[in-house]
């Protein structure tokens, strides 16, 4: 049975449709097409002369050598955060589902993370992973480790992927807690009854009847990595050193405000788009076959 | 194969609520044992302490000559069918039958035997494939049933596992459960609030309520000589007409120290409309208040002049002074009328005041 509203004429469900509709133009479809327009277009430093110049920025783009890179970057950071922050956000999910005491605090505690904006996450972690200062960089001295963010591209990587996980686990905790919940208590029962340790329990009857939710988030978080890590990675490690932690959202950034090249920035803004469009695509293409609803 | 003992099984939820009150039931090997209750008398709480699901606050539970209290689910040889079938979404009902097999290590030509066997047994053959989502609810139900039985355990544990079907399927289902139990041999414990599933299913009924056994036994015995005004009213449908053996018009036709006992109890079927007092019997006059013909038989609700009402002291007990009359279908009494009816002495049941014990004549 269907169940969808019917309106008695069309203005009424145009109005309702409008402000939907009016955000995705302003917000989405209008800066799209301004920078699709961008990227063909060559200004001088001061803004005085502007020549349409077709291709020739995405020409010059695939030139550069940093570009790749970039690109290596954004993909090697991505899995790590995807990984990560979904893993975590699952254990903890599994843990906090249980019949504990006190399941109540331990729940709205982990979901507070999420209410930390990137940049202020940012800060507080390079507080803590300060070289000569923070106490969990003094710690890793202590031990031997000679951490140096500052200095270290490796170390620098390590530094914004422990921050852009920690803030999106609170996300991917909500929904899996969610997840969890929505599997009936009985039908875990009955494999317990079936003879299968929790475990095998978890890995053949709950990680499949959740794979609706684990697709949704991996679809948002590689959204998230390609995107919303600008705030982290420029408050922790401005891409640096030498470009190790410049990822293509970065180098947009980078190149459009700080270079000035607004033609080059728009043309990698426009390759991004394109990629993240593939991206999903790809997932909702081969991988929502794999998916029980 | 195995009997099933419980010795005053109780239950206590850290918030002092006692579930279950000291509960001792004996189950012999391959009986097919119901319990029956109201909502909330506990029979689903000892059922899944019985699988293991529950702790035991203390007692014990023995399965097959072992004491299981602390054994876990996987490790008592039970298998258990859900009220909502509790089948695996996103596997075939063929990965459904064999996953406990798998769990167990089975190899797979002998789980594809099994499953195959169970699936000709249930009339599932053609059904393999297919994921649960693609089955009916009678379907659903026997493939909840073919996990359990592809397992060969020593004990069947059904938690109401009809309630979700409709009623002409309930009652297919029912006989299929009672043959199926009979042909394997399997001791089974069934839970039920259905009086009358539990009265054609049962080779040991054990009638529950607020988390006590209030009478164990045959069925019929139970029927015939209930234990107390709660399992007179309970079992048995309509319910039996409890009133009180110290009002005028009952006193004395009883007479003598029967009149001590305090509650008098007749079945419905054992009430006749009659002018005549059958000696040692008792007779009541009644006003007709409503009429349920349901073809073979009719239920006459007739009401007692207000002097003389009854008492009511259970739950699931009639309003006081209502009398319910079952009579042939072929009888045609109007709403309104003034009608006597009676029973004979030893259709009577006598119960203490508080309707706990019952009394013989």
């Amino acid at each position: 049975m269907e169940n969808r509203a019917i309106f008695p004429g069309r203005l009424l469900a145009c109005l309702l449709v409008f402000p939907q509709l009016a955000v995705s133009l302003i917000f989405f479809y209008w800066p799209a097409a301004q920078a699709l327009w961008q990227s063909f277009l060559v200004q001088d430093a001061f803004g005085l002369s502007t020549e349409f110049v077709w291709f020739e920025n995405y020409v010059n783009l695939l030139k550069t050598p940093e570009y790749y890179h970039a690109i290596g970057t954004t993909f090697f950071f991505s899995l790590l955060v995807v990984f990560f922050s979904l893993a975590i956000g699952l254990l903890l999910a599994v843990m906090a589902n249980r019949n504990i005491a006190g399941v109540q605090i331990y729940r709205t505690f982990l979901i507070i993370p999420y209410a930390v904006a990137p940049a202020v996450a940012s800060v507080l972690f390079i507080f803590m992973f300060q070289p000569g200062l923070g106490m969990i960089a003094r710690a890793l001295q202590r031990n031997g480790i000679d951490w140096n963010p500052v200095l270290n591209g490796n170390h620098a990587m390590i530094l914004i992927v422990i921050v852009a996980v920690w803030n999106q686990i609170s996300y991917n905790f909500l929904f899996f807690l969610a997840g969890l919940q929505s599997i009936p208590k009985s039908v875990i029962e009955a494999a317990a009854i079936d003879g299968a340790r929790p475990m095998r329990r978890f890995w053949t009857i709950v990680f499949p009847l959740l794979s609706p939710t684990t697709f949704f988030l991996i679809v948002v978080n590689i959204t998230y990595a390609f995107f919303n890590t600008l705030g982290i990675i420029d408050t922790a490690t401005e891409g640096g050193p030498n470009g190790s932690t410049s990822t293509l959202v970065y180098k947009v950034f980078l190149d459009g405000k700080a270079g000035s090249d607004l033609g080059g920035s728009a043309a990698q803004s426009v390759i991004l788009m394109i990629i993240v469009v593939a991206l999903t695509a790809v997932q909702f293409r081969y991988v929502e076959k794999k998916v029980h609803y | 194969m195995a009997n099933v003992t419980l010795r005053n099984v109780r239950k206590a939820y850290p918030n002092g609520f006692e579930a279950i009150k000291g509960v001792d039931v004996d189950v012999a090997d391959g009986q097919f044992c119901v319990l029956v209750g109201p909502s909330g008398c506990g029979k689903s709480t000892l059922l899944r302490m019985v699988a293991g699901l529950e702790t035991i606050t203390s007692g014990e539970i023995n399965i097959g000559g072992r004491v299981v209290n602390q054994v876990e689910p996987a490790d008592r040889d039970i298998a258990m069918v859900f009220q909502n079938y509790a089948l695996y979404p996103h596997m075939s009902v063929f990965n459904n039958m064999a996953y406990g097999l798998r769990n167990r290590g089975m190899k797979e030509a002998e789980i594809k035997t099994r499953v195959e066997e169970a699936a000709r047994i249930l009339e599932l053959g053609t059904m393999l494939t297919r994921k649960p989502g693609q089955l009916s609810g009678g379907q659903r139900q026997r493939v909840a049933m073919g996990r359990a039985i592809v397992r060969q355990p020593k004990v069947f544990l059904f938690d109401e596992p009809l309630s979700n079907l409709d009623a002409k399927l309930r009652i297919s289902m029912r006989v299929e459960i009672r043959k199926l139990q009979r042909r394997l041999n399997v001791t089974s414990i069934y839970v039920t609030h259905d009086q009358l599933e539990a009265m054609t299913l049962a080779d040991i009924l054990v009638v529950m309520n607020g988390g006590q056994v209030e009478q164990v036994g045959n069925p019929l015995a139970i029927y015939e000589k209930p234990a107390t005004t709660f399992v007179a009213s309970f079992i048995g449908a309509p319910p039996m007409n409890l009133m009180s053996t110290r009002q005028d018009e009952i006193k004395p036709q009883l007479g003598g120290s029967a009149v001590e006992a305090g509650i008098l109890g007749i079945r419905p079927e054992d009430l006749a409309i009659t002018d005549q007092t059958p000696s040692g019997g008792v007779a009541l006059s009644l006003t007709i208040d409503a009429i349920e013909r349901v073809g073979a038989e009719t239920f006459v609700y007739g009401s007692r002049a207000q002097d003389q009402q009854g008492v009511a002291t259970n739950p699931g007990e009639l309003p006081p002074g209502e009398v319910i009359v079952r009579i042939p279908g072929t009888e045609a009494p109007a709403i309104g009328q003034k009608i006597r009816v009676a029973a004979v002495r030893n259709k009577l049941h006598l119960f203490s005041g508080d309707g706990r014990k019952r009394i013989e004549i």
